[in-house]
Formats: structure tokens, sequence, C-alpha cells
């Protein structure tokens, strides 16, 4: 197949991916969108077959049959709470293929006589750099959202520092590819310190942030790609890297806004990790009282409300109770009580998680808001339950100055006439900040473990 | 075509995608913001271009080749993953017939009849 022909063939291939981005702006075409992704991406790889330069078959076949089946094995078996991780592990598999190519790509060309084009050897090295750190740090953050490793931040004196010297060193190792050393180790120097960065990099960020974490790895996946269409000479390479790029880094920005904290302020705050006192000044939260209640009169509230709110947060994932939550949902709305579910921008693991997970369990999507639709409608809700979700209800975020998440746009359930909050104990949320929430006096407490709370009021307004 | 000619031209669509890419991403609401993710993790997996192209080299040392099968293994998973769990996630985004709260609020204590009338099996 002729270069010229390849091209547009490629073409093909970018048009397929804007159109499925474009498609996924609505759930109602979201669906076809991916599947004309899909089309493009076969169309690439029956064109890159075609090439002149690709002669042996036996590695890529042996290697697709390896690593298809295995990708679409773990998508099927995956379940829906696990999704964040799975995101996570596809993410750092690309980000390596990408550092592998610089590697192949460096090994290969650079014993060839006379240097490597400037341009040529630093997109080697940003797609080695960027690939291995967003490989490593994929894994991390799988490992971390799979409780592989403890989720909270792991900080150690000095961390920034080593950080900042490891990079350096990366940085410098870089800057003598360029400079014209075609030293193998050089590039081996690069991809391992990028391993290693990538690893102490994600470490210290606790798990409440692992939106932003994704969004950034992301978004670092697709610049590396983008980087390697620069070694390869591909169009093709560096648009669709680049779309992911742009995507990602756009994502990251609004789930650092939904937080109202600098991306910095994420990567490198350590936040979440929980002072000594936090957890012994939340028990009492100013003194404050907290009132308990039975399932049994919470379900009364529930059924003789008029609306009701749901507020899901990252309890009710772990507790898999979405199931158990749409049918209390759909048992309410047998009984005439008007419901729907506010969603906070970065409640759960990554973006949009909550939408995902009512989704699996048939909660019609038109009854899933949006925070800014949810906070109009909370003055007029009978009762706010939220299950599982904490600091993006504190009410502290909006008045104490002194709060860390202060400014944080919240979920204003404190504006429903009740609120009931299902919750394991009254141990800190995942930012270790105490919530006044908890000691309003229109809030009552249901205890234990969200999907047993859920199943007791649904027993209860069934008995209703 | 020199190499700076061809930089210069992969430099002018690098900096068109990008701008495409944030007109593109603005336009997708929240509510799908977790399959977009998976969605454009799924479309770089456009890396496996590269690695067939470094896999797919005739005369390689074992290096390369080692290197490059596992770079189609890695970049193949990406794909096949990516799509399909996207697939499977949009595949849950339904909507059904608003379930019309307000009549059935009204309807007050009729609402117990209304609830098998809302059984019935969902129009898709």
């Amino acid at each position: 197949m002729g270069q010229v022909a390849t091209n547009f063939a490629y073409l093909a291939t970018i048009v397929a991916f804007i159109l499925a981005l474009k498609f996924l702006s609505h759930p109602s075409t979201a669906r076809r969108g991916n599947w004309i992704g899909a089309v493009g991406m076969v169309i690439a790889i029956a064109v890159t077959f075609a090439q002149k330069s690709v002669v042996s078959y036996w590695e890529i076949i042996v290697g697709m049959a390896v690593g298809g089946s295995f990708g679409a094995v773990a998508a099927r078996r995956v379940k829906m709470t696990a999704m964040p991780q799975m995101v996570a592990l596809f993410n750092g598999v690309g980000g390596g293929a990408a550092a592998l190519i610089a590697l192949a790509e460096f090994h290969n060309i650079a014993p060839a006589p006379g240097r490597l084009h400037g341009d040529i050897s630093v997109s080697i090295i940003l797609s080695a750099l960027i690939g291995s750190i967003s490989f490593a740090g994929s894994l991390v953050a799988f490992a971390k959202l799979q409780e592989l490793i403890q989720g909270r931040p792991i900080v150690y004196p000095g961390q920034q520092i080593v950080n900042g010297l490891l990079l350096a060193a990366i940085v410098a190792a870089g800057i003598a590819i360029v400079a014209g050393s075609e030293k193998q180790w050089l590039i081996w120097a690069v991809i391992l310190g990028s391993l290693l960065f990538g690893v102490l990099f994600v470490l210290p960020i606790g798990g409440a942030d692992m939106p932003v974490v994704i969004s950034l790895l992301n978004a670092f996946t697709g610049i590396a790609a983008a980087a390697t269409g620069f070694e390869l000479e591909n169009n093709v390479l560096i648009v669709s890297g680049m779309l992911v790029g742009a995507s990602g880094t756009l994502l990251t920005i609004l789930m650092g806004r939904a937080m109202n904290r600098s991306i910095a302020n994420v990567l490198f705050g350590a936040f979440g990790q929980v002072a000594p006192s936090a957890a012994a000044a939340a028990a009492g939260t100013n003194g404050g009282a907290v009132r308990a209640a039975t399932a049994d009169d919470v379900a009364v509230m529930l059924a003789y409300a008029h609306k009701v709110v749901f507020v899901p947060g990252y309890g009710m994932a772990v507790a898999q109770a979405q199931h158990d939550v749409r049918q209390l949902a759909e048992l309410l709305e047998a009984r005439g009580v008007e419901v729907s579910y506010a969603i906070h921008p970065v409640a759960g693991r990554m973006p949009g998680h909550m939408n995902v997970l009512l989704a699996e369990a048939n909660v019609p999507y038109p009854q899933l808001k949006e925070m800014d639709d949810a906070n109009n409608e909370f003055p007029r809700t009978d009762v706010a339950l939220v299950i599982g979700a904490n600091d993006v209800t504190n009410p502290d975020a909006r008045n104490n100055q002194g709060s860390p998440i202060y400014g944080m746009p919240i979920l204003n359930v404190d504006e429903a006439q009740s609120v009931v909050v299902l919750k394991r104990s009254m141990s800190p949320g995942f930012a270790g900040i105490e919530n006044p929430l908890f000691v309003n006096p229109k809030t009552v407490m249901l205890f234990g473990d969200a999907k047993d709370s859920i199943e007791q009021l649904i027993a209860g307004v069934k008995a209703q | 075509m020199s190499h700076a000619l061809t930089l210069s031209f992969e430099v002018t669509i690098l900096v068109l995608a990008i701008f495409l890419g944030f007109e593109l991403i603005s336009r997708v609401p929240t509510l799908l913001h977790t399959p977009l993710m998976s969605g454009t993790n799924a479309i770089h997996g456009i890396v496996i271009v590269g690695a067939m192209l470094v896999a797919g080299l005739g005369h390689k040392d074992t290096l390369t080749t080692v290197v490059g099968l596992i770079a189609v293994v890695l970049a193949s998973a990406n794909v096949v993953g990516g799509f399909v769990v996207t697939d499977r996630m949009l595949e849950m985004f339904k909507k059904r017939e608003p379930p019309n709260a307000e009549r059935a609020a009204q309807d007050g204590a009729a609402a117990d009849g209304d609830a098998s009338k809302r059984e019935a099996p969902p129009t898709q």
C-alpha cells in the first residue's frame, strides 16, 4: 500500500475518532459513537498491516491474540464497582506501549551513521518519559483503588525533594541524548527513572483525589502516543494522541475546579492524611449531639415525603448498594414520592463514577441531577438521603474559612427539610475533616453498612 | 519533502488537534465523564499502530523483537479492553419514560394502582 493511500486511510480513522467523541456528547448516541471509534481502530490496524515496512507478522499476531484476549476477558468480567481501577489499568498499558516503542526506536536508529534529528530524539524522550510515568502511575492508582495498597497518602520527609531530584536526573539524561550522545544506557535511565518517578508521584495522592489523577494519567498517555507519532512521522498517532491529551487535560481541570483546589495542591498536597486529632474531633464535632435513628423511623420519613433526593458517594460504591438504592427509589415512586439523585462531580473515584453505577442499576439517566440543578431542588426537598457521601456535603466548605475544603462547591443537602446520613460510623471522611452536617438538628444518622441499611429501609417502606 | 517541512506540518496538525479536542470534550456532559475517560482510553490505544511498525520490522535483534512484542501485547489490551469496557458502560445508560411523579403525587391514594401500570416492560 502506497504512502499516500495509507495516509488517506489513516485520515478515515481520525474522522472516526472525532465522530466518536462528538457522539459521546449525548447518552442516546454515545454507544454508536464508541462503535464508530472501534471501526476507525480496525481500519488503522488493517492499513498498518499493509505497510511495506511491516514484513514480520508472527510477533504482531501473537501479541494481539495475547493482549486482545486479556483485554476482552478483563473488560467483560470486571464489576461496575471496580471500573475506576480497570480504566486505570487500560490507561497504564497504553502508556507502557508508548514507552516501549520509544525504547525500540532509539535502539534501532541510534547506531545509524549521523546524528538523530533533534525533534526525533526529543519525541523519543518525551514518549519514553511520559509513557513510563503513566504506566507506573496508573499501576499504583490501580493498586490503591483495588486496595492492594492503602489508599491514604503515603508520605515521608523530603518526598518533594527526592521526586524533584529524580525528575531533574531524568531530564538531564534526556538532554544528553538530544545533545547527541547515543549511549544506549541513557534511554534505559530515562525509562527506569520515569517508572520510579511514576510510582513516587502517585503514592502520596489520596484515594479521594483519584478522579484528578486518573484524568491526568489519561492525558499523559495521550500525549505519549502523540510523541510516538512524531517519532514515527505518523499523523494518526499525533492527532489521536493529542485528542486524548486535550480531553484528559480538560477533565483534570474540571475535576480540580469541582474541588476548588489547584492541580498542584491535589498532586503535591498529600490531601487526606488524617491528623491524629481529627478522628477525635469529628466524634464530638463542636460539642453538638449526633442523633441516631432506626431504619423504621427513616422508612416512615421517606414513605410520607413528597420529594426525596438521594445523594450517593463512594460509600455506596464500596457497599455495592446501587441496586438496592434503585429498588428503594422505585418503591417510593410507586407511592407517589418524587425521586431524584444528586451527583457531585467528584463523588467516587473517577469522573462520573456515580452516574455509571446508577446506570448499571437501571436508574433512568434523566433522574441523575448535576450539582447546580440538584442544589436548586434541595429547598423543596423533604428528605435528602446521603448514602456514603461525606466531604461533598460538608457545609464547612461554604461557611468555615478555616476548613481545608473551604470554597469547594458542595451539594447543599442541609437546605432540605430533613437529612438522613447513612454511614458506617462516626469516623471522618476521606479528607479527614469533621462534618457539621452530622450535628445539624435537621440531620439523623442511620449507622451501618449502606447496603444493609437500604435493605432495612426497603422492608420498612413496604410495611407502611 | 525536507525533514523540517514535515515537522512543520506535524506541528500544525498537533495544534489543531489540541483545539479540536478541547472543543469536542467541553460538550460532553458530566453524566458521561466515565465513558468519556474510558472511550478516550480506547482511542489512545492507537499506539498499537506504532507497536506494529516496530514489531513488524524485518531484520531486528532480540531486544527489538521482545520489546516490540510486549508493546503489541500492551497496546492490544488497551484497544480491546478500552472499547469493550466503554460499550458495557454505555449500554447501561437508558432513558425510561419519565415516571411522571407529579401525576402520581396528585393521584395520591390511587398511586398504588398506578405502580402496577408502570411495571410494564420498558420500551426501548
